[in-house]
């Protein structure tokens, strides 16, 4: 008999309940499809409600739901039904707050799929196979930072062609807007 | 990853949105992998491409296996670049392709490397990254490290190595076993996190050993917890402990109860509701040990925070299955819920409501509900539509308020679930609640008026064929079958046209009529429809007002001797074969399949936890009275007048399982042994139970039906039966072995050897009670019942019960014992209450009805009296009741 409070998944969807980033630790939902038709179904159900000042609550096939909503971005944690609905909600506010820290407070998809990569380095520094690491947002946040400041590395140390890529791709970005 | 290749089809989302991943496409991004390959890695442009590749991964794009490797060996040349930020994009990226065990070996290094070095985060996500792709020969070389980790002062690091050690504990715990002695060292830790995790991993490693659990658990209750997460865990380990030692029956004090009643008072909220819902589960709590867990929850009521709210209704909807009395102090918060933003709360408040309501309180309740009803999903209706048909049946005497909100929600737009749930809600009634039938019945009538759904129609025709012929004034409901011939589909007139002839068969007054309107039918366009028609003229007679024939009420009403599967396979197995000779149903096989037991061993998922519909009495007795009239052997022994619950001969988790169903008839008993078999390599046959009847000596054993064979985990049935004195509740002891032969399975092919080995299993022993001949069978307005029996039969007399826990515990206790229906309600016990009066009914053997009035009293010492007072139609049965009381 396993006690110990597990996570099912974590799942950032977009406000047409478009992955983002979902990460699936349970195996309740086998294939992709099966995944797809979940988070389908969780956003529909949700998607009526506001959940953008308090973290909302629901159930779906014997799991419990908590989630939350900012701009265009919605945030779930699924736990299994017998779980403590607050542990849940920690894992969430905990992911939510720390997503935050990381998109310093701009938190909507464009700057989320920009960067994805923080996004994902925080849902694997929150949960680890089930079994939840950490739930402080500032720790988590750290965490995740504390390479992507060595990695917009000073622009004295990249090469030059480096150094136009870049600028290349902040003028395509531009552009594209 | 074994998953099925879904072709991202992104011409359909045509966003105008901008977004980086755009247009992105699976193969040019594993051509952008090639700066992987660079001899000068550009450390930004390859988080880039990995980011992509994850992208992809994430949106549920599969690489294959050549894919795959590729990547893989591509982003091992990454371990070079001495860049923070791509390291950890590396790490995430070989988690996510969780590579082969001929490929670990390349990183393996790299990975060993990382764990040793001096940069915190490398160390704790290496050894997450490690652990995740190793295999036991590896795990062996690391081990040493991964101990030392677990006691490393950076609780990063140390709870990624007990995280990990807690995976690995599932597939390798031979190894992991051994760290126990660094696990226990950081339970002690500062950090809380570490805390959290070690105590995890700590338990896991013992959880075998139940005196170390209990060890563990009671010095942690007296020491420090520090996270809330740990707090939580160490809660759900001592309920665990609690459960497995029992109370002390001389204080009745329960250990470690008060460890769960300080967590009320943790500051944590979540510590705080992981108690009191522990609290509550606790098997057979008291009112005493209740009350302080239901204060908080009824604070947590009132929260601003939605989750909070659901957590505690929840807990408190559960706790109002068992405890009504206990919740209703909530009842003032649980009203306001009702109206919740968040509907899953207020289904679950309406629901506590429901449970926990009175009789009083019944009519406002459902006037909140109306109005409720109206703005929410149909999975929500129907989790309150069963609610209410329990607390119907709990009230017979509000039928008519909770009939007619029922037909109300019938009439307005819902999906076929939901009246589904409502109609078959409205049957459960009409069968449970006599004075409910007529009207019950004329709203279904009134909804197949405008029924959009076939199903619902053709079951309401055909329940409306077996009840309605038994009312008052049959001949008002032809005008509503007789529309569906006129204006419905074939499937609906077919069973109308069957309707109209079981009228026919039982109202003899309105055969006439009836002869004209199944002519009319013979110029139906179905053949279907028409074939009916022909059939049931020819075989109500001639028209005239004579009473059908019994073998013609037979046919229409009787069911078929033989299992419906059984003549579905038969039939096709005619058809492959086409010969001259006609199919002759008595070819078709009676022994049913097993497929009762099946169904109702079926895993009880409850749905969400919310008031699960109670499995409707009479279905099981149908099903029981099928599956024995379907065995020669006892057909003759009449009708079947009890079939008992399941008792457990066995055991839980012994090699086989059995439990035993005591089905009563007039002059016989026969005893169902429903047998599993536990073992895969093991194949039982000619299965029959030995049965020593010597401290029954009412009983004499006339027969048996062994069970030919019972495979692995399908449970099957063997019988055996035995005469008793008719009409006397002959009580008795019986001790039961199985006998089988065994045969040995190879697992690989399935098959089983031709030579078995008889042996033999005790089976522990049971007894046939007198409350076995007691049907419960409920009364809707006891008053008047009692009032009609009279007084003549009336038999009182005084009981002391001796000291008793409680005086809801005395009055289950003989509720038990005498097996029969408590109306109205009266089987809760208000808490702290010091007298109670119970009203029962029930149907002795030999369809004699008996009502009992029992009144209790508790005085300080505990010590219980009781008054009994029972009336019935004969005098033996009076005294009889009173006999079972004197003798439990």
């Amino acid at each position: 008999m396993d006690l110990c409070p597990s996570i099912k998944n974590i799942l950032l969807l977009d406000s047409e309940g478009k992955r983002v980033a979902v990460k699936y630790y349970a195996d309740d939902w086998p294939s992709n499809s099966l995944k797809e038709t979940f988070e389908k179904t969780v956003f529909t159900k949700t998607q009526k409600t506001s959940a953008r000042t308090e973290a909302e609550i629901t159930m779906l096939e014997n799991n419990i739901i908590v989630y939350k909503f900012v701009q265009d971005l919605h945030f779930y944690v699924t736990g299994g039904e017998d779980e403590n609905e607050l542990i849940l909600f920690s894992v969430l506010q905990g992911f939510f707050d720390a997503v935050g820290i990381l998109l310093r407070g701009n938190v909507e998809k464009k700057e989320a799929l920009e960067n994805l990569d923080l996004i994902l380095l925080c849902i694997d520094e929150i949960v680890d196979g089930g079994i939840i690491l950490e739930t402080d947002a500032s720790s988590i946040a750290s965490k995740v930072a504390t390479h992507s400041i060595d990695s917009g590395a000073p622009l004295a140390e990249q090469t030059i062609s480096q150094a136009l890529a870049t600028a290349r791709e902040h003028l395509t970005r531009s552009l594209l807007k | 990853m074994a998953q099925p290749i879904v072709k991202k089809d992104d011409d359909r989302d045509d966003e105008v949105e901008y977004s980086p991943f755009l247009g992105i496409e699976k193969g040019a991004v594993l051509q952008e992998a090639r700066v992987f390959n660079d001899p000068q890695l550009d450390a930004r442009r390859c988080s880039q491409v990995i980011t992509k590749l994850l992208y992809l991964l994430n949106q549920g794009e599969t690489f294959t296996k050549v894919e795959a490797t590729e990547v893989f060996f591509a982003v091992t040349k990454l371990f070079q670049s001495k860049d923070n930020g791509l390291r950890r994009m590396v790490y995430l990226m070989i988690k996510e392709i969780s590579p082969s065990a001929d490929e670990v070996i390349i990183v393996t290094s790299s990975l060993m490397k990382d764990m040793n070095s001096r940069t915190d985060m490398y160390r704790a996500n290496a050894i997450r990254v490690l652990c995740r792709i190793t295999d036991g020969t590896l795990l062996t070389q690391i081990e040493r490290y991964i101990k030392q980790a677990i006691v490393d002062k950076n609780p990063v690091v140390a709870s990624a190595a007990l995280a990990s050690g807690i995976h690995l504990l599932q597939t390798t715990p031979e190894i992991v076993k051994r760290w126990s002695n660094e696990v226990q060292e950081a339970v002690q830790s500062r950090a809380a996190l570490v805390q959290f995790h070690a105590l995890t991993l700590l338990h896991q490693i013992r959880q075998n050993d139940r005196l170390a659990v209990s060890k563990l658990v009671t010095s942690l209750t007296k020491g420090t917890v520090r996270s809330p997460l740990a707090q939580c865990l160490l809660i759900r380990y001592t309920t665990q402990v609690i459960r497995e030692t029992a109370v002390n029956t001389q204080t009745g004090d329960r250990p470690f109860y008060d460890y769960l009643e300080g967590c009320l008072r943790h500051k944590a909220e979540m510590v705080i509701l992981e108690a009191a819902r522990a609290i509550t589960e606790l098997s057979n709590v008291t009112t005493r040990e209740l009350t302080p867990a239901i204060t908080v929850l009824q604070l947590f009521l009132s929260s601003s925070k939605p989750v909070l709210r659901f957590a505690a209704v929840r807990t408190l909807n559960k706790v109002a299955m068992t405890h009504p009395m206990a919740v209703t102090n909530c009842n003032i918060d649980m009203e306001s819920l009702i109206s919740d933003q968040n509907r899953s709360i207020a289904t679950l408040a309406i629901t506590t409501l429901l449970k926990t309501g009175n009789e009083s309180s019944v009519e406002r309740l459902m006037k909140q509900i109306t109005t409720f009803m109206s703005d929410i999903a149909d999975e929500f209706k129907i989790v309150v539509v069963d609610a209410i048909r329990s607390l119907c049946l709990k009230f017979p005497l509000k039928y008519r308020s909770l009939m007619n909100f029922l037909s109300n929600i019938l009439r307005e737009e819902g999906g076929f679930e939901y009246k589904k749930a409502i109609v078959d809600s409205i049957v459960i009634l009409i069968r449970d609640i006599p004075d409910a039938k007529e009207s019950g019945l004329l709203h279904l009538c009134e909804f197949i008026e405008d029924c959009e759904f076939t199903y619902l129609s053709t079951q309401i025709l055909h329940f409306l064929g077996n009840e309605g012929p038994k009312t008052s004034d049959p001949g008002k409901y032809i005008r509503y079958i007789y529309n569906r011939v006129i204006l419905e589909n074939a499937t609906v007139r077919a069973s109308a046209v069957s309707t109209l002839a079981k009228f026919g068969a039982m109202v003899d007054s309105l055969k006439p009529r009836i002869f004209v309107l199944l002519k009319r039918c013979l110029f139906d366009n179905d053949d279907e429809v028409r074939d009916r028609a022909t059939l049931y003229l020819s075989t109500l007679g001639d028209g005239s007002v004579t009473e059908t024939a019994k073998d013609v009420k037979e046919f229409l009403f009787g069911s078929l001797e033989v299992p419906l599967t059984n003549l579905e396979t038969s039939l096709k197995n005619y058809i492959q074969d086409p010969t001259e000779e006609p199919f002759d149903i008595q070819s078709v096989p009676k022994e049913v399949k097993s497929q009762p037991l099946a169904e109702k061993k079926a895993p009880g998922k409850k749905p969400a936890g919310l008031g699960a519909p109670p499995a409707t009495l009479s279905s099981t007795v149908d099903a029981f009275e099928k599956l024995l009239s379907s065995i020669p052997e006892f057909r003759n022994f009449g009708n079947l007048f009890k079939s008992s619950a399941p008792v457990e001969l066995t055991e839980a988790e012994t090699e086989y399982a059995v439990n035993v169903v005591k089905h009563i008839f007039d002059r016989h008993v026969v005893f169902q042994y429903n047998c599993t078999n536990t073992i895969p390599e093991q194949l039982l046959e000619n299965v029959t139970v030995l049965v020593d009847a010597s401290e029954a000596e009412e009983f004499s054993e006339v027969g048996s039906k062994p069970l030919r064979s019972l495979p692995y985990d399908t449970p099957a049935p063997t019988f055996v039966a035995f005469e008793k004195p008719e009409g006397v509740p002959a009580v008795g002891k019986f001790s039961n072995s199985l006998r089988f032969i065994v045969k040995e399975v190879d697992l690989a092919t399935g098959e089983a050897e031709d030579d078995g080995v008889e042996d033999e299993y005790q089976l522990e022993d049971f007894e046939v009670v007198a409350a076995d001949y007691i049907l419960k069978v409920g009364v809707s307005n006891f008053k008047n019942a009692w009032e009609t029996l009279g007084p003549d039969f009336e038999r009182v007399d005084e009981y002391g019960l001796g000291p008793r826990e409680s005086l809801a515990e005395a009055v289950n206790a003989v509720i038990n014992l005498l097996g029969m229906q408590p109306c109205e309600g009266t089987e809760t016990v208000p808490s702290n209450s010091r007298s109670h009066a119970c009203l029962l009914s029930g149907v002795y053997i030999g369809n004699v009805k008996v009502l009992v009035r029992l009144s209790f009293g508790i005085d300080g010492a505990k010590e219980v009296a009781m008054k009994l007072a029972v009336r019935s139609d004969n005098e033996i049965v009076s005294d009889a009741i009173h006999e079972i009381v004197a003798s439990g």
